[in-house]
């Protein structure tokens, strides 16, 4: 069994996953105010939903909700998801 | 008589707020900037029912009074009542975008609960019904204790009850003048709040927005999206050159039509001569650059008005990281290349100093439009007509090649600034895709206009005034019989003082005065060449010639090349450098800029003089 928590960087193209932890001293405090701000926050359902382009793995475009955010895999990888 | 009432549209980005604000006022709309801040304070006049007129203010969109942007900055400082020189609104109207109400609702909550009367507009409800979302107005109401009205901006529909809400509640405010500030819920709060509010409010919901997903998937997609995206700019530099032409054409015989009714009507005198070589070959020679302007700012408004734009910024984010900055940047840069203010202008959207700062450092350096006109004649002029490959021409080829020089300049100094002046930790790049729209024509038609009469101000302002002091510098003294005009001139007077720097980059006596007046704005170049020649022309065949054949007669090609090429890294003009000054808060980083770009230019261009004379062209 994997132990390691899957950050939402990780999930497929398509797939579902609830943020269960966001790591906000990784990333800069402007940034997190606005990831914030767009709801990507703890307890957030968001769906992976476009990602990079000509092979490359950023930007990664999310689903949260009706909306749908940009953003680098950076910040993908400070949140730790649940994939179910 | 009491002030004028105030009221403001505020809401997160991409809620149609400056298409209900654009269907409020019509055309009764003023653009200016904020005191001290260069943020556009968009203001219209709107008629209550009772024949009073208020103001109403269209505020930048925000997601939380808790600022990262500039232009957040404004919205809450304006809102707030800290902004001198601007009084607090006495009414807001918090703009909803229908079909993500949850999301909206959030800042909404914020905005309720400074207690300043506010009335919520439910806007694109059209749109959210078409995805199959159905919201109950007199519930959202109920929960968030402010009229709702469920409007759709575009086809005109809940106007006339806004109007009426935004009477009442500016009659709630005469009442009551101070705000009751409500207590204060933290984010998480609110977000949950707004999750409730929601849930209670939707009628009815269906799964998910099948035409926005289908269109994302292509334009979006990992190897379709990119070239797309490239066609797609293609084809707007195409258009801005071939489409242009038949107007451009009208306006140019338009302008000769006039200037030869003009020679023949009047006698020969000082104010015929002023008005043909200074007015009409000056300012005429730059007017006739509008229809390329407004294609493309119509291109630009479009892709914006569509949602494409940010689409755009998540193809060209990887390629902007490359060089530090993030596709946020994409936006402003491609503005510059209609004209660098309203490129530096949009740069208030990145929230990253120093990502910012970058922007505003290279945005002169993409192709602003009025490099055109002096490159459209240059290239006329010295380059011949031929193809070169099927469907490729020579012209059309050193054109491209302008335009990649500037990019490519731009790319390599990003990357410079990146590592030395505005070295900084990686910028993100975090940005809301807003749904795909249908853009309405009028609202399109109004952003048209406005960059056309900012574009025409300019001609009938800052170009005529240089061209008519040029114009003037030139004529007197008169010279004597046998000595050529322009060397007796106090303006040939003036360059044969700055001559000496120019000459070593293959630069003559015309070109160096015409650099001058460029300073005001690029495109006098273009006017102070054809000035120059008018005056310096002795009879009359020879000024009637066209600025193009005067050049191909006069200039050498290495001459002619290292001119274009200045042009592409030219100090700019002197607006440009004002808007980097306000936007960068002192002459620091504007002195730096005039600088690095003159530095640029004059390498370049003496590079481009010497190489060609040793390849002997």
């Amino acid at each position: 069994m994997d132990l390691a928590p899957t950050t939402l960087d990780r999930i497929a193209r398509g797939k579902r996953a609830t943020i269960t932890r966001v790591h906000w001293e990784d990333l800069a405090p402007e940034e997190a105010k606005r990831l914030r701000a767009l709801g990507l926050d703890v307890g957030a359902r968001v769906a992976v939903a476009h990602r990079g382009v000509f092979g490359t793995s950023d930007p990664i475009a999310l689903m949260v909700g009706r909306m749908t955010i940009a953003v680098r895999k950076v910040h993908a990888s400070a949140m730790e998801v649940d994939p179910s | 008589m009491t002030r004028t009432r105030t009221a403001a549209l505020v809401g997160n980005p991409n809620a149609g707020k400056s298409a209900l604000f654009n269907a409020l006022t019509g055309a009764r709309q003023k653009i200016a900037n904020y005191p001290g801040v260069t943020v556009e304070r968009k203001a219209g006049r709107i008629s209550l029912p009772s024949g009073e007129s208020i103001e109403l203010l269209d505020l930048p969109g925000s997601y939380s009074f808790d600022a990262t942007s500039p232009d957040e900055e404004v919205t809450r400082k304006v809102v707030m009542g800290d902004l001198d020189g601007q009084d607090q609104p006495d009414v807001l109207i918090i703009v909803l975008d229908a079909a993500n109400i949850e999301q909206h609702l959030v800042f909404a909550q914020e905005v309720i609960e400074l207690g300043i009367p506010t009335i919520a507009a439910l806007n694109m409800v059209d749109l959210a019904e078409r995805d199959g979302l159905t919201l109950d107005a007199d519930a959202l109401a109920g929960a968030l204790g402010v009229p709702v009205i469920p409007t759709v901006a575009v086809r005109r529909k809940g106007l006339a009850q806004l109007t009426e809400a935004i009477a009442d509640a500016e009659k709630q405010r005469e009442e009551h003048p101070n705000p009751e500030p409500k207590p204060h819920l933290t984010l998480p709060e609110r977000r949950l709040a707004a999750g409730n509010i929601a849930k209670a409010a939707i009628l009815s919901e269906t799964a998910e927005r099948r035409f926005h997903h289908g269109l994302d998937g292509v334009l979006l997609h990992p190897w379709l999206g990119p070239p797309i995206l490239f066609v797609l700019l293609f084809v707007i530099f195409q258009a801005v050159f071939a489409w242009a032409t038949p107007f451009a054409d009208g306006l140019e015989a338009g302008v000769s039509a006039i200037s030869a009714w003009v020679s023949s009507t009047f006698p020969q005198n000082f104010f015929r001569d002023l008005i043909t070589e200074g007015l009409l070959a000056g300012v005429g020679s730059v007017v006739v650059f509008l229809p390329q302007i407004i294609i493309l700012f119509a291109f630009i408004l479009v892709m914006e008005a569509t949602g494409y734009m940010a689409r755009a910024a998540f193809v060209m984010d990887r390629l902007m990281a490359s060089v530090g900055l993030s596709g946020r940047s994409f936006i402003p840069l491609l503005s510059s290349f209609a004209c660098a203010i309203p490129g530096i202008m949009a740069t208030r959207s990145i929230a990253d100093p120093k990502d910012r700062l970058t922007t505003i450092l290279i945005a002169p350096l993409m192709t602003c439009s009025a490099r055109l006109p002096v490159y459209l004649i240059i290239i006329a002029a010295v380059i011949p007509e031929r193809q070169i490959a099927p469907l490729i021409g020579l012209q059309g080829l050193v054109m491209f090649l302008l335009y990649l020089a500037g990019i490519v300049g731009a790319v390599l100094v990003a990357l410079v600034l990146r590592r030395t002046v505005t070295a900084g930790r990686a910028s993100g790049f975090i940005m809301e895709l807003p749904r795909y729209q249908l853009p309405r024509l009028s609202d399109l038609a109004i952003g048209l206009w406005q960059r056309a009469w900012v574009f025409l101000r300019r001609a009938g302002t800052i170009i005529f005034a240089a061209t008519v002091v040029l114009w003037l510098l030139l004529t007197f003294p008169k010279a004597d019989i046998g000595e050529s005009q322009l060397d007796a001139s106090y303006a040939g007077q003036i360059s044969a003082v700055v001559q000496p720097v120019f000459d070593p980059i293959g630069f003559n006596q015309e070109m160096t005065l015409a650099l001058v007046p460029a300073m005001a704005a690029r495109e006098v170049a273009v006017s102070s060449l054809a000035t120059t020649y008018a005056v310096d022309s002795d009879d009359e065949s020879e000024a009637e010639e066209a600025l193009k054949e005067q050049i191909a007669a006069r200039w050498s090609l290495p001459t002619a090349l290292a001119f274009l090429a200045w042009f592409v890294f030219a100090p700019q003009c002197i607006s440009t450098i004002a808007v980097a000054r306000r936007e960068t808060n002192g002459w620091k980083w504007p002195m730096f800029m005039v600088g690095y770009l003159f530095a640029l230019a004059y390498v370049f261009a003496g590079l481009t003089y010497w190489v060609a004379v040793w390849a002997g062209l």
